[in-house]
């Protein structure tokens, strides 16, 4: 029974970083699925979001600014308003630059946000980061919000204590996962409609023609900085529930690129980009792979250090870890040579007039 | 005068800045050849750089090993060799797939042999800073001596005169390639125009694979000139420097190897002059923002002017 | 009978899936100036262009001196002695005169010295300019280097893809002038060009091309006074 909960919390793990990583990816499949932006700077809004929801919502604190102790929605949706904000200012700039110029600005801006972060030390606590971010669900049986309104109006302190007691303390994850993978449904839901709306129809259509459709007389800069932004507020909330999830970000390993900003990219390219369900599986695939090679790898060194006694298995154990990125890096490759378009390639929203005629026709152009 | 404003502002902010300005340079002669004959910004190109400056560092215990104290200079050749191998084969597995496609596929492709680059070193080497070359530089005696004497007292250590001179010699080296042989006109001409190039029978490829080993020289002596400089072999210094690199060569201009040169001292000069404290008593900006310096400069130059000072490619 | 230089023998070729000519034949004789002439969008360039290997030949063969050349890569092709100037973008702005004259030979490197001679004796202008880069170079001028560029080699035949396009009428002149020194030296031409009555007038023969097929053939001159051709593209006469 013991065995069957832990695996039970293991899936539950995956489902809620899969989850979060789902909302990353989903993001990136706005500005670079739907749009064609390369934005190599993922991991900047992931921060914005979860350094705003953090600094909003945990309790007062010496080491930061704040914390405010704001209800957890509000945390969330200033998180991803501040990350809108950001990528609106970098979008009226940067936008009209090419594909690679642009990933290259991305990073430099998402660099110079973590670096903020990291020495703004009254504001943030610098590289000590910040700590006991509450996380959904879990957060009831916690004394300020059990002892405080609106909890405090259903029972007293004391009643609230014994009902946490009497539920078993990982009561909060599923509710926590259900919770993500929730999100993940409302996101997929709210951007297949945008994609098959009009404005995802021209979306492609820009994507695909730049000159005609700019000759056509879209707004060809303004419906980009829609798509920039848009994907950026869905990072921003991403962000937000990844310092759920962690309780203690800080600015240097937190957000790594590599394991942010890259391992998206991954998940986008092998699921397939323009495809919110490619987006979908390819992160929960990744993110699985990923996870499982871990185990995988630990057993491996369980038996290589009991075989070969003279290594330290925690100096394996570090190193193992860096060949696992290893491996997704040349995953993507292959992926990225031998299918391009991913698990899922991209369907195209037919337009509503095509519709009828396209049937026979298809593969013919012009 | 001097003693007042000019031994601290020259010694402890332009020389250092002056030093690495030269590394950024190298690097950026690199990105810079790279981005205007292959068309596309090479992520890894920082990665390659890293992975020079451990395998000259392995070469230089390998050979300490059985006794010699090998100079980091000396190492460099051997390095760079390995270096030029690691730039081709790249190309070969994972850039000339998508020589035809959509440039963002190599630029993707290029992003994750970065990773794969780093994870690797990381996996053999460790995560851990490694010392390279022990103990403190002192600064060359005679420099000091004759400077001492003539009233402007500078302080450099050999290491730093080692890096203005191998900077120096590898861009005469670079700049007679470039324009007194006939592989290197080619490389200007392929930078020019790759669609002409190849309607006028240069061989693309050959062209190709020649940018990979002038930028696979230049970025071994940019890591190594970089750990000489530190002291430390760090896996993280490959990404460290590849915004700084990339700001410098779009400072310069896509495709203009000595604007890249000039780019990347003028980088390497603005992250270290900004910390001076030229107003008052405290730095002009934290040290901690330092590295920021060059992303700002860089991300103006791209909305500003992404064809860079000396009117390079832009795309 | 003489065997030709080029010759296209009913090519159908396009880009990717658009198909551009349709069984389009012409060929080019020794010492002989050749135009193709036709509306726009008629598929001159692309004619051109499907000599290089730079586009997909469905149907059909290209032949040098009798060989068949079809889907021979670019380098190749120039390797085997057929120079092309393209109408855009056909010089290396940013290297010298001499330098683009120098890439011109790339598939012939030796004996470079003396054929640079030759092409400043036969393009005065650019003997003072040698060292300027070409970038900084007037349109005629450039259009000369790119000339001199493509004859560096020992070219079998040179296609020049619209040479007057843009130029002023005193330019066009000089070009057309110097197309003619250059057959002099024995290299046959093949010609597109927009500038369809000058162009007549100084070619042997002339093709004309409407929607990627030959529509008519004749000597430059009867093509010239064709009151049908006259009409069609001749119009007022540039």
């Amino acid at each position: 029974m013991e065995a069957y909960l832990g695996y039970f919390l293991y899936l539950l793990s995956l489902l809620t970083v899969g989850g979060i990583y789902a909302i990353f990816a989903l993001g990136l499949n706005v500005q670079w699925g739907f749009a064609g932006l390369f934005n190599a700077g993922i991991v900047g809004f992931v921060a914005v979001g979860a350094y705003v929801y953090a600094l909003l919502t945990t309790a007062e604190s010496t080491f930061h600014i704040g914390g405010f102790g704001l209800p957890l929605p509000v945390g969330m949706a200033i998180a991803m308003a501040m990350a809108a904000l950001i990528a609106g200012l970098i979008g009226l700039v940067c936008i009209r630059l090419r594909s690679d110029y642009l990933a290259i600005a991305t990073i430099g801006i998402a660099e110079i946000i973590k670096l903020i972060f990291k020495n703004e030390t009254d504001i943030t606590n610098g590289p000590r980061g910040i700590n006991k971010i509450p996380r959904a669900w879990e957060h009831f049986s916690e004394e300020r919000f059990y002892s405080s309104a609106p909890m405090s109006w259903i029972a007293t302190p004391e009643q609230w204590v014994a009902f946490f007691d009497s539920l078993p303390n990982w009561y909060w994850q599923p509710l926590f996962a259900g919770t993500i993978l929730l999100v993940v449904f409302i996101i997929y839901k709210m951007l297949e409609r945008a994609r098959t709306s009009p404005w995802g129809r021209m979306m492609t259509a820009i994507r695909e023609n730049e000159p005609a459709s700019r000759a056509a007389g879209k707004d060809v800069t303004k419906r980009r900085i829609e798509a920039f932004v848009i994907g950026a507020a869905i990072m921003g909330l991403g962000g937000a529930l990844f310092a759920q999830h962690l309780r203690l970000i800080e600015p240097t390993n937190t957000f790594d690129p590599s394991k942010v900003t890259f391992l998206v990219w991954v998940m986008l390219i092998a699921g397939g980009s323009g495809n919110n369900r490619g987006a979908i599986l390819g992160a929960f695939l990744i993110w699985t792979i990923w996870s499982a090679s871990e185990l995988l790898i630990a057993g491996m060194i369980d038996v290589i250090s009991a075989v070969f006694s003279t290594l330290d298995p925690s100096i394996l154990a570090t190193r193992a870890g860096f060949l696992r990125m290893m491996l997704i890096g040349i995953l993507m490759q292959v992926i990225l040579q031998r299918y391009p378009g991913g698990i899922l390639p991209e369907v195209r929203p037919a337009s509503p007039k095509a519709e009828k005629t396209v049937a026979g026709a298809t593969g013919e152009t012009k | 005068m001097w003693d007042a404003f000019g031994f601290e502002f020259v010694n402890f902010y332009l020389i250092p800045g002056l030093v690495l300005g030269c590394i950024y340079a190298l690097g950026a002669i690199g990105i810079t050849l790279t981005f205007g004959i292959l068309r596309f910004a090479n992520f890894a190109h920082g990665e390659v750089m890293m992975s020079g400056a451990y395998i000259a560092w392995t070469i230089m215990a390998l050979v300490g090993a059985a006794g010699i104290a090998l100079h980091p200079l000396v190492a460099l050749p051997f390095a760079a060799i390995f270096v030029i191998g690691l730039f081709l084969l790249c190309d070969r597995w994972f850039y000339k797939p998508f020589r035809k496609a959509d440039t963002i596929k190599i630029v993707i492709a290029s992003f994750g042999v970065m990773l794969i680059i780093r994870s690797a070193v990381q996996a053999l080497w460790g995560p851990n800073q490694i010392t390279f070359v022990p103990g403190i530089a002192r600064p060359n005696a005679w420099l000091q001596s004759v400077t001492g004497d003539a009233g402007m007292m500078i302080l450099m250590p050999n290491k730093h005169l080692w890096i203005f001179a191998g900077t120096i010699l590898l861009v005469v080296a670079l700049s007679y390639l470039l324009n007194r042989t006939r592989t290197g006109k080619a490389m200007r001409a392929v930078s020019d125009s790759p669609d002409l190039a190849h309607v006028t029978g240069i061989n693309v490829e050959t062209v190709i694979k020649a940018t990979w080993i002038v930028g696979g020289i230049c970025a071994t002596a940019a890591g190594v000139f970089l750990v000489m400089d530190t002291q430390t072999l760090e896996t993280t210094m490959g990404f460290r420097m590849l915004l700084p690199m990339f700001a410098a060569a779009i400072l310069g201009g896509i495709g203009k190897p000595y604007g890249a040169v000039f780019g990347g001292l003028v980088i390497g000069l603005a992250e270290e002059l900004s910390a001076y404290p030229w107003i008052g008593d405290t730095p002009l900006l934290s040290p901690g923002y330092k590295t920021g310096v060059a992303f700002a400069i860089m991300v103006v130059m791209l909305i500003v002017r992404p064809q860079g000072l000396f009117k390079g490619r832009s795309f | 009978m003489t065997q030709p230089v080029l010759s296209l023998n009913h090519l159908n070729a396009g880009y990717g899936q658009t198909e551009i000519l349709h069984d389009l034949s012409l060929h080019v004789m020794p010492n002989e100036i050749v135009a193709i002439i036709g509306p726009n969008g008629a598929g001159k360039s692309t004619a051109m262009k499907s000599v290089l290997g730079l586009l997909n030949i469905r149907e059909g063969s290209v032949e040098l001196n009798g060989e068949n050349i079809t889907d021979t890569p670019a380098q190749k092709v120039i390797e085997r002695g057929i120079s092309y100037v393209p109408q855009t973008n056909n010089v290396f702005v940013n290297l010298s005169v001499q330098e683009n004259l120098e890439m011109g030979a790339w598939t012939r490197p030796n004996g470079i010295e003396d054929r640079l001679q030759e092409m400043y004796e036969l393009f005065p202008d650019l003997a003072e300019k040698r060292t300027q880069a070409a970038g900084s170079l007037s349109g005629g001028q450039r259009q000369m280097v790119a000339m001199a560029k493509a004859l560096m080699v020992d070219a079998k035949i040179l296609l020049l893809d619209e040479p007057t396009a843009g130029l002023s009428p005193k330019y066009r002149g000089e070009i057309f002038s110097t197309i003619q020194k250059i057959k002099g030296t024995g290299v046959p031409i093949l010609i597109v060009e927009q500038n369809a009555k000058q162009a007549l007038g100084v070619s042997d023969r002339g093709y004309v091309l409407v929607d990627g097929a030959n529509r008519h053939e004749g000597t430059g001159q009867g093509l010239a006074n064709d009151p049908e051709i006259a009409r069609m593209f001749l119009g007022g006469g540039h």
